[in-house]
């Protein structure tokens, strides 16, 4: 039994009785806050385990494409053919709110509008496995883009839910006994100087009625 | 506006740059860091970095994990996916549940 060091007074008693009434309601709301949280955490966090196999699977297969590539060129061709690129992307950072967790959304729009016209070299010195590996990377970028965004919320979204756990135990486990076991504490106490005082009062009563009995036997001896 | 990096070794990153995003390529971990440091400052919302390079960097991935800007996504290299990547994703799964409960099935 941990209770808190306090007065046991009355007004301390209101006090208390009001902080408790605060931290059930708090604990009330964080809890139903850590639940939602960890609804939208897990949807994302399951999306995000989908997207991140998609695009390693898809960067291995482009790194592949690259491999070979590479190996039929010469490394100058091949970076001379990448140093100037045609396409080129504007990121827009929007926020989402999700339980108050700030989370960034990423728009992209892209400078070249097909999909075919992203290639930033002729097609006489450079091999086909450059084109297939390129390709298949511009295709991934809708979904990389989508990784990050994921993935960065359910970074935030992880810790803002571990915050919260410890916030919901630190109440339930904690704070709230104390605040129970205190204002027990306090009613006992006041209960118990309550009760000592009308036994006073009693006694007291008893003496005095004592007294009046006596001084009326001596008035009537007279 | 925001841009797009790209950190790595030249040959698992150097096909990005065709897609018009900047690519840095690095040679070692120090490197890596300082260059991480210095787009993290400019207008970079997501750094996407080789995983070999990340790994060896969990200090500073840790700190920018705190931050709602930059997004910094591991991304496999030229040796393929050594398996940070979604270890990553499992890891705030625990911290966020307290057990592992999405990849279950994996292992």
């Amino acid at each position: 039994m941990a209770q808190l060091n306090v007065n046991p007074t009355r007004m301390e008693l209101t006090r208390l009785k009001k902080s408790l009434s605060t931290a059930l309601r708090g604990h009330k709301l964080l809890k139903d806050k850590r639940d939602e949280l960890m609804r939208q955490f897990l949807d994302i966090v399951r999306e995000n385990k989908v997207l991140r196999e998609k695009v390693e699977k898809k960067i291995a297969e482009a790194n592949q494409y690259f491999a070979v590539a590479a190996s039929l060129m010469k490394r100058e061709v091949m970076s001379s053919a990448l140093l100037m690129p045609k396409q080129g992307v504007d990121l827009q950072v929007g926020t989402k709110n999700i339980m108050s967790v700030d989370i960034p959304t990423f728009n992209v729009t892209t400078k070249t509008n097909s999909k075919n016209d992203i290639y930033s070299y002729g097609y006489v010195n450079t091999s086909g496995d450059m084109d297939k590996a390129i390709s298949i990377l511009s295709e991934t970028l809708d979904d990389m883009l989508k990784l990050a965004e994921y993935e960065k919320s359910a970074q935030l979204l992880a810790s803002e839910i571990e915050k919260t756990r410890r916030r919901v135990n630190a109440l339930e486990y904690v704070m709230i006994p104390n605040y129970e076991d205190t204002i027990r504490y306090i009613s006992m106490k006041l209960d118990e100087s309550e009760r000592s005082n009308t036994t006073r009062l009693l006694k007291i009563k008893d003496i005095m009625v004592a007294q009046n009995i006596e001084e009326k036997k001596q008035t009537e001896q007279y | 506006m925001y841009k797009i990096g790209v950190i790595g070794d030249y040959d698992s990153i150097c096909g990005f740059s065709a897609l018009g995003l900047d690519t840095f390529p690095v040679k070692n971990i120090g490197e890596a860091e300082e260059i991480l440091k210095k787009l993290s400052e400019l207008q970079y919302a997501i750094i996407y970095i080789t995983e070999y390079y990340i790994e060896k960097m969990p200090k500073l991935f840790d700190k920018y994990k705190q931050q709602p800007l930059p997004a910094i996504i591991p991304i496999p290299s030229t040796q393929g996916a050594a398996g940070f990547g979604i270890n990553n994703v499992k890891k705030y799964v625990e911290q966020a549940v307290g057990s592992d409960i999405i990849f279950n099935d994996n292992n």
